[in-house]
C-alpha cells in the first residue's frame, strides 16, 4: 500500500498536476493580494485591529479589566469576523475568482492551457484560502496583540503562562476554517449564478438563523462548526442568542473534519460544474 | 465503428445554439493537414466553429475531434493545439513576456525551458524588444502578435487562428503569412479565419465557406469552384489571334461568352464545361492556328467563390 502511494506520488501525472496547481495558486495569490479592487477586504480584516489599537491607547491609564477585554475580543471575532468580515471578504474574493476572469475576458487563457479544469478550480481555491487566511489571520493576530499588549506583564502572563495562547490558537483555527468553508461555498456559487448578491444574502440569512433548525440542518452551516470552537463563550441573551447559543457543541477533532467534508462537497460540485462552463463573454457578463 | 484517422479534424453533425440563436448547424467536416481557411461574412459561424474546435464552447449536438482527441482531455489536447483567439483582452497588468511564459509554465515546463520557448516565440513574432512592456500599452498589431506568440510558443501541431491578420501592418502581415505557410508546409494543421480574401487565397490549401451558420462549400479552392455549376468558369487566354480563338469558342455548345480583351491581345472565355474548352484549346494550339502565351483562370479564387456562393446576401465580410 505504501509503495503504491509512493509510486503515485512520484508519477509524472501527479508531478505535473502539482506543478500546475502551484503555478495557478501563486499567480492567483499575487493577483488577489496586490489589487486595488481588494482594498475593502483589507479594511474588513484590519479595521477591528485599528479600533482595538485606539482602545488600547486610550485605556493605558484607565482601569479596564482583562476579563472584560477577553469577552470583547471573543465578541469581535465570533460576531464581527466570522459573521461579517470573513463572510463578506470571502464573498468578494471567491466569487471573483472565476467571475473576475469572465468580466475581464481572460478566462480563455486558462481554458486553452493543457490543465485539467479541476486543477484550475483547486488552484484558485487554494489561492483564495491563502489570501483570506493571510489577511484575516493577520487581522485576528493584531487584534489579540493590541488587546492584551497594553496590559503589559499581566498580558504576557495571560498569553504565555495562562490560557492566552490556547485562545489565540482557537481564534486562528476559527479564521482558517471560516475561510475554507465560506470560500468553498462562494466558489461553487460563483459557477452557478452570475450575480453573487442574492445567493450571498441567502447564505448570510441561513448562517444567521440555522441555529433554530434541527441538528442535521445545522450541520450544513459554517458557523455551526465554528461556534463550538470559541474559547470564550458569548452571552446567550436576547437577539444575540441566535448567534451565540451552541445547543450541541462539536469538539475540535470533529469540527475540522466536519468543515473539511462540507468544503470538499462544495469543491467536488465546483469541479463538476466547471466542466460545462463556456467562454461566451458577450453573453456572460 | 471505425476510428477517424489520427491526423484529421472531424466535425460530426455539429450544431451550436446560444439559447435560441443559431451559431452553426449540422456541420459535417473532415479537415486534413495543411492550411484551411474559414471564410464567411460576420455572424456566419467562423468563430463559433473555432471555439467549438477548442472546447471554449460546447456543441449542442454532435462531436468534434482533433487528431482523435477532444478538449475533454485538455492535457493532451492543448499540448497539440494552439489557439490565437479574437478576444482582444489580457490578464491585468501582464507584460508580453509574462503572458507567453505563464502559459508555458501551465504546460508543466521547467523555468529554463519555458524561458527559452518564450524568447523563441517572441522572436518569431518580432516582439522581443517589447517583451517587458505591459500588454495594455501595446498597439493593436502588437497585441495581435503577442497572442500569436502565445499560440505558437509550445510548438502546436494544430494552430487555430481567428482573424490573425487583423490590425497588422503590411510588413507584419507578410511575416505572419510566411510563418503560417512554413507551418502548413511542415504537414501541420493551420486553420485560419480571415476576411482578407486575397491573402487567404494565396496561402490556403482549402477553404470552408460559411453562411448563416451553415457550411456552404468546402474543399480545395479549384474543386469548390468547379462545383459551382451555375456560374460559368472564366478563363483569360493571352494569344496572338484573339478573334480566331473567339470564333472557334463560339462554336461550342457550352461556351457562354468570348470577349476580346480591351488591349486586343487576349480573350476572356466563359464556359460551362472547362474540360471541353481545354481540349479545344489544345487542338487549336497543336494546329498552329493561334499562338497561346498564357492561360489563367479568371475567377478560380476565394473571392469569386465567395461572391458566387454567398454574394451580397451574406452581409459584410
Amino acid at each position: 500500500m505504501t509503495e503504491a502511494v509512493k509510486r503515485f506520488a512520484a508519477s509524472a501525472e501527479w508531478h505535473k498536476w502539482w506543478t500546475q496547481f502551484r503555478v495557478i495558486a501563486a499567480r492567483e495569490y499575487h493577483r488577489n493580494v496586490f489589487t486595488k479592487r481588494g482594498l475593502w477586504i483589507y479594511f474588513l480584516a484590519f479595521a477591528p485591529a485599528a479600533i482595538i489599537l485606539m482602545h488600547a491607547l486610550n485605556e493605558l491609564d484607565s482601569n479596564c479589566t482583562m476579563s472584560e477585554d477577553t469577552k470583547i475580543l471573543s465578541g469581535i471575532i465570533m460576531l464581527f469576523y466570522v459573521r461579517l468580515g470573513i463572510f463578506f471578504g470571502c464573498l468578494g474574493l471567491f466569487t471573483w475568482l472565476f467571475r473576475g476572469e469572465i468580466v475581464q475576458k481572460s478566462l480563455h487563457y486558462y481554458f486553452l492551457a493543457p490543465v485539467r479544469r479541476e486543477v484550475l478550480v483547486l488552484g484558485k481555491f487554494a489561492a483564495g484560502v491563502l489570501t483570506s487566511v493571510t489577511l484575516f489571520g493577520a487581522g485576528v493576530l493584531l487584534c489579540y496583540i493590541f488587546m492584551y499588549g497594553h496590559f503589559g506583564v499581566a498580558g504576557q502572563n495571560f498569553t504565555f503562562d495562562g490560557p492566552g495562547l490556547g485562545h489565540l490558537r482557537n481564534y486562528l483555527a476559527i479564521t482558517v476554517l471560516a475561510c475554507v468553508g465560506y470560500g468553498a461555498i462562494f466558489l461553487a456559487l460563483s459557477l452557478v449564478v452570475k450575480n453573487p448578491i442574492i445567493p450571498g444574502t441567502m447564505v448570510f440569512m441561513w448562517e444567521a438563523i440555522s441555529g433554530v433548525f434541527p441538528d442535521i440542518l445545522q450541520k450544513m452551516s459554517v458557523t455551526f462548526y465554528l461556534k463550538s470552537l470559541a474559547p470564550v463563550p458569548l452571552k446567550e441573551e436576547g437577539i444575540l442568542a441566535l448567534f451565540t447559543v451552541v445547543p450541541d457543541p462539536v469538539p475540535l477533532w470533529l469540527a475540522i473534519p466536519g468543515m473539511a467534508v462540507m468544503a470538499a462537497v462544495m469543491l467536488v460540485f465546483a469541479c463538476w460544474r466547471i466542466q460545462s462552463v463556456e467562454v461566451t463573454y458577450s453573453t456572460s457578463d | 465503428m471505425t476510428q477517424p484517422p489520427s491526423d484529421l479534424i472531424v466535425f460530426d453533425n455539429v450544431s451550436k445554439f446560444y439559447g435560441d440563436v443559431l451559431g452553426v448547424n449540422k456541420v459535417n467536416l473532415t479537415i486534413a493537414p495543411g492550411i484551411t481557411s474559414l471564410v464567411g461574412p460576420n455572424g456566419s459561424g467562423k468563430t463559433t466553429l473555432m471555439n467549438l474546435l477548442t472546447g471554449l464552447v460546447l456543441p449542442t449536438q454532435g462531436s468534434v475531434t482533433v487528431c482523435g482527441l477532444t478538449s475533454k482531455d485538455p492535457e493532451r489536447f492543448f499540448k497539440m493545439v494552439g489557439y490565437c483567439s479574437q478576444f482582444d483582452s489580457f490578464p491585468k497588468g501582464i507584460t508580453g513576456y509574462e503572458l507567453v511564459n505563464s502559459s508555458l509554465l501551465l504546460h508543466g515546463l521547467g523555468g529554463r525551458q519555458a524561458h527559452d520557448l518564450t524568447v523563441e516565440a517572441l522572436q518569431r513574432v518580432n516582439l522581443l524588444d517589447a517583451a517587458n512592456r505591459k500588454v495594455a500599452g501595446y498597439s493593436k498589431g502588437m497585441r495581435q502578435r503577442i497572442r500569436l506568440a502565445q499560440a505558437i510558443a509550445h510548438h502546436p501541431t494544430v494552430l487555430i487562428l481567428d482573424e490573425p491578420l487583423n490590425g497588422l501592418d503590411p510588413m507584419a502581415r507578410a511575416e505572419s503569412i510566411a510563418l503560417f505557410q512554413s507551418i502548413g508546409k511542415q504537414g501541420l494543421h493551420v486553420i485560419i479565419s480571415s476576411h482578407i480574401l486575397h491573402e487567404v487565397d494565396r496561402i490556403s490549401d482549402r477553404v470552408v465557406l460559411l453562411s448563416s451558420g451553415y457550411v456552404v462549400a468546402e474543399g480545395a479552392i479549384h474543386s469548390v469552384r468547379t462545383e459551382v455549376k451555375e456560374h460559368p468558369m472564366q478563363i483569360m487566354v493571352r494569344c496572338s489571334n484573339p478573334s480566331a480563338l473567339a470564333s472557334r469558342v463560339f462554336a461550342l455548345d457550352h461556351a457562354v461568352e468570348a470577349k476580346i480583351h480591351t488591349d486586343g491581345k487576349g480573350v476572356l472565355v466563359r464556359t460551362c464545361d472547362i474540360e471541353k474548352f481545354y481540349l479545344l484549346l489544345n487542338q487549336i494550339v497543336v494546329s498552329g492556328e493561334v499562338d497561346v502565351e498564357a492561360v489563367a483562370p479568371a475567377d478560380d479564387d476565394v473571392n469569386s467563390i465567395y461572391q458566387y456562393l454567398i454574394g451580397n446576401d451574406g452581409g459584410s465580410i
